[in-house]
């Protein structure tokens, strides 16, 4: 039998519960119930980032998004705890619906993964984990740096590009940068704008709910 | 037993981010709530966020082919930041038609229907 | 250990397990005695503050034993479930809340290279792990079908969710001095005595630690910030429907995870396991091998090679000692924080919240521009500077005129080496290649 390859093995493990979470979240009909299987799949796909050798992002994933589905975990039990009185089930025919389009797309998208024999895997197993330098040097090499300059547009992985060509047109992403910074201040201005509490208005388009249904936290 | 010994290559990452975003596509469509719509985007983008990061990665593919390197982990990073802005307007939109509705059902916003 | 188990024929496979679960279980078990201690300490503390003994009486005079017998006649009590509860969330939550913890523990190293894992992005990955912690809590708070434990959920997560925006920023302040986010890096580059710890790099760093503090205890729930669980206005907050040994999984997480915020800020602002003074050093215990350390290795060395390990005995006892200084440093922020809960009075939900949003917030946001100008200064650090008194304003200042000029690649090699990053090759490679001008800009 050959040695076990224990990459390969954390790659099922968080594979499987990836999945098998996200499928778990499809099916749930209690939305905290969801989020719940949503965080853990996100946790998941963080352990496969960590796996495929992008630590920082795996790390950023683990605080941004799973943080951000807290939120919306919080959201869930403040609007819609109001339990058995909302049926929000869906109808058989768009389950059907919906599942054909499912299995029609992951079809092709199966297709479309396993079509390339380069995408099979490494030939040879260049990814020894035992092997504490080597995988320093040429696997997980301090990816944060390596991204925080390519935020200010200087793309340290592609200097040794022996090609003039390629190198000319290489670009870091500094005017992205710039562009998400102001998105996301226009962003925490709008969505504060949006959710700010308003004042009943008598006669205003709003449909100002009865006060029961205001209390956000069921008894 | 081959998965077992053999090293995990790139397609065997777009088959899980397959799984994912076919999981999420069929969530947006079947969820009523707004916060489940919500859920099944984040499952979407996450799938494609697990291909950005397979292809980019070193470790998955044979030596001495060039991926899309460093981009791929960029792409994801903004692709990460995007969604939470997203989460952060969806989100107070739905406050917002609670507000208005007094519930998160999306087939009650139908007010504009001619 | 891995090899040695193959050594005796063991099956590759199972020697890997056998490994990886032995280190699982060393942290956790350094996990659960943080816990256990932490409360012991927590009773006698409170104790001698209010002016009695505490615990006298299990395991000798000090009551050394009383959190085993407290944990033991926890596991003998009922395990009661609510009938209104959501059986499934309200089971795991505790898990959830202990397991969040216990993955800090994989990251946090406890000496030079004594770490179970070391990332990159140390720095980053605990914090984001440490803040997964609320997830058990809130849902044990949703599934308690309760209306208490509701109430405390939701405050927790407002709490928790304020409070990460400052903590986050005080650690970008200990990375923007350290240019990395590697945690035995950053430990090392305190090394020496005890003006080379972060906070006594500068002004803005010792203003910053006191604002860590704050938000530590905050982040871990304790008071004056305990509003989760207040028990005179929610019963018990989220922990009202618990009892038994779910109970105790969501103590021991609390416990836990003061004990993780207390050794994250001794790691990043008090030297980590590089003491007051350098002990290690002065006896030679290092790779280098001083005077007793060359001593020690040419009585043991023999042993352990016969053996058939490969360790170096003289730097293996050092970092003994960096490790325990590093966990008496831990225990004394818990012992701090213990002793504010029992000396101030608790705040209310909204001044939770405005002193996070209003003063801590805006004050390490000064701090981080602060720091920034500082190093871009005097990078060597306040005690550099009032050594060489005579040296450091003329410095300074010449400093800043060669770095405002536009030039060639040896004055941004310079520059950078003065700052001592390591992104700085990059930069310089990058310079060669060519359009140095904008590479100094944006480097800015």
């Amino acid at each position: 039998m050959d040695a076990i390859n224990w990459h390969g093995c954390f790659f099922l493990l968080f594979a499987a519960v990836a999945c098998g979470f996200a499928v778990a979240v499809v099916v749930a009909g209690n939305i905290v119930r969801m989020a719940c299987c949503l965080v853990v799949s996100l946790a998941a796909v963080a352990g496969l980032f960590f796996l495929a050798g992008a630590e920082f992002l795996g790390a950023a994933q683990l605080m941004v998004y799973v943080g951000g589905t807290m939120v919306l975990l919080i959201f869930g039990v403040m609007l819609t705890a109001r339990g058995p009185l909302v049926s929000m089930k869906t109808g058989g025919g768009q389950w059907v619906l919906a599942l054909v389009i499912g299995v029609a797309l992951f079809a092709v998208l199966l297709q479309a993964a396993t079509s390339s024999s380069a995408w099979d895997g490494p030939r040879e197993n260049n990814l020894v984990r035992h092997d504490p330098v080597q995988s320093e040097e040429s696997v997980t090499q301090d990816a944060a740096g390596q991204l925080g300059l390519g935020l200010l547009g200087v793309r340290e992985d592609k200097i040794r590009q022996e090609n003039k060509v390629l190198r000319g047109g290489m670009s870091g992403y500094l005017l992205a940068f710039e562009i998400i910074s102001v998105h996301l201040v226009v962003v925490l201005v709008g969505a504060a704008y949006l959710a700010r509490a308003r004042r009943r208005v008598q006669g205003s388009g709003v449909r100002t709910p009865s006060p029961e249904s205001r209390t956000p936290i069921p008894e | 037993m081959s998965l077992f010994t053999e090293p995990i290559g790139l397609s065997h990452f777009l088959v899980v981010g397959a799984v994912l975003f076919v999981c999420g596509v069929i969530c947006m469509a079947t969820k009523r709530n707004v916060l489940g719509v919500l859920m099944g985007i984040e499952l979407v983008l996450n799938g494609a966020n697990l291909n950005f990061v397979a292809f980019g990665s070193s470790v998955l593919r044979p030596a001495g082919t060039e991926g899309i390197g460093m981009d791929g982990q960029m792409i994801a990073l903004f692709v990460i930041v995007l969604a939470a802005a997203e989460a952060a307007v969806a989100l107070a939109i739905a406050l917002s038609y609670y507000h208005a509705h007094a519930t998160v059902d999306v087939d009650r916003g139908d007010e504009l229907k001619g | 250990m891995a090899e040695l188990l193959i050594s005796i024929s063991t099956p590759d496979w199972l020697a890997h397990i056998i490994a990886a679960l032995v280190q699982c279980a060393l942290l956790l078990a350094i996990a659960l005695c943080s816990a256990a201690v932490g409360i012991w300490l927590e009773r006698k503390v409170s104790a001698r503050i209010q002016d009695r003994l505490g615990p006298t009486r299990v395991g000798g005079r000090f009551g050394w034993l009383q959190p085993p017998a407290d944990g033991l006649k926890l596991i003998c009590k009922e395990d009661i479930i609510p009938a209104a509860a959501d059986h499934i969330l309200f089971r795991i939550a505790p898990y959830i809340s202990f397991c969040a913890v216990f993955c800090v523990f994989l990251a946090l190293p406890f000496a030079n290279g004594w770490v179970a894992v070391e990332l990159n992005a140390g720095a980053f990955f605990l914090l984001a792990v440490a803040g997964l912690e609320i997830f058990g809590v809130i849902l044990g708070g949703y599934a308690s079908g309760s209306k208490w434990s509701l109430y405390g959920a939701m405050r927790e997560a407002a709490q928790v969710v304020s409070y990460e925006i400052p903590l986050g920023l005080c650690v970008v302040v200990i990375i923007l001095l350290t240019g990395t986010m590697n945690l035995v890096a950053i430990g090392n580059q305190q090394a020496g005595w005890f003006f080379n710890w972060h906070i006594f790099h500068d002004p803005f760093t010792f203003v910053t630690f006191w604002v860590y503090v704050t938000c530590a205890v905050a982040s871990s729930n304790r008071a004056p910030f305990d509003l989760p669980e207040a028990e005179s206005e929610l019963v018990a907050g989220f922990l009202t429907e618990y009892s038994g040994f779910r109970w105790v999984f969501f103590f021991m997480g609390e416990y836990a995870s003061m004990f993780v915020v207390s050794a994250l800020g001794a790691l990043l602002f008090l030297g980590g396991w590089n003491g007051p003074v350098p002990i290690a050093s002065l006896l030679g215990l290092t790779p280098e091998h001083g005077a007793i350390g060359g001593w020690i290795n040419t009585i043991l060395g023999p042993i352990i090679s016969m053996l058939g390990l490969t360790l170096d005995p003289a730097a293996w006892i050092g970092n003994l000692l960096g490790m325990c200084n590093f966990i008496a440093k831990a225990f004394l922020g818990m012992t701090f924080m213990i002793w504010l809960r029992w000396t101030l009075p608790r705040l209310r939900i909204d001044q939770v919240i405005t002193t996070c949003l209003k003063y801590c917030v805006p004050i390490v946001s000064a701090m981080l521009a602060g720091v920034m100008l500082w190093s871009f200064f005097l990078p060597g650090g306040l005690f550099a500077a009032l050594t060489q008194p005579a040296s450091f304003p003329r410095s300074a200042w010449e400093r800043t005129d060669s770095t405002l000029r536009v030039d060639g690649p040896q004055d941004v090699g310079e520059m950078q080496e003065e700052a001592g990053t390591r992104n700085v090759t990059a930069l310089r490679s990058h310079a060669e290649h060519g359009n140095e001008g904008n590479i100094q800009e944006e480097s800015r």
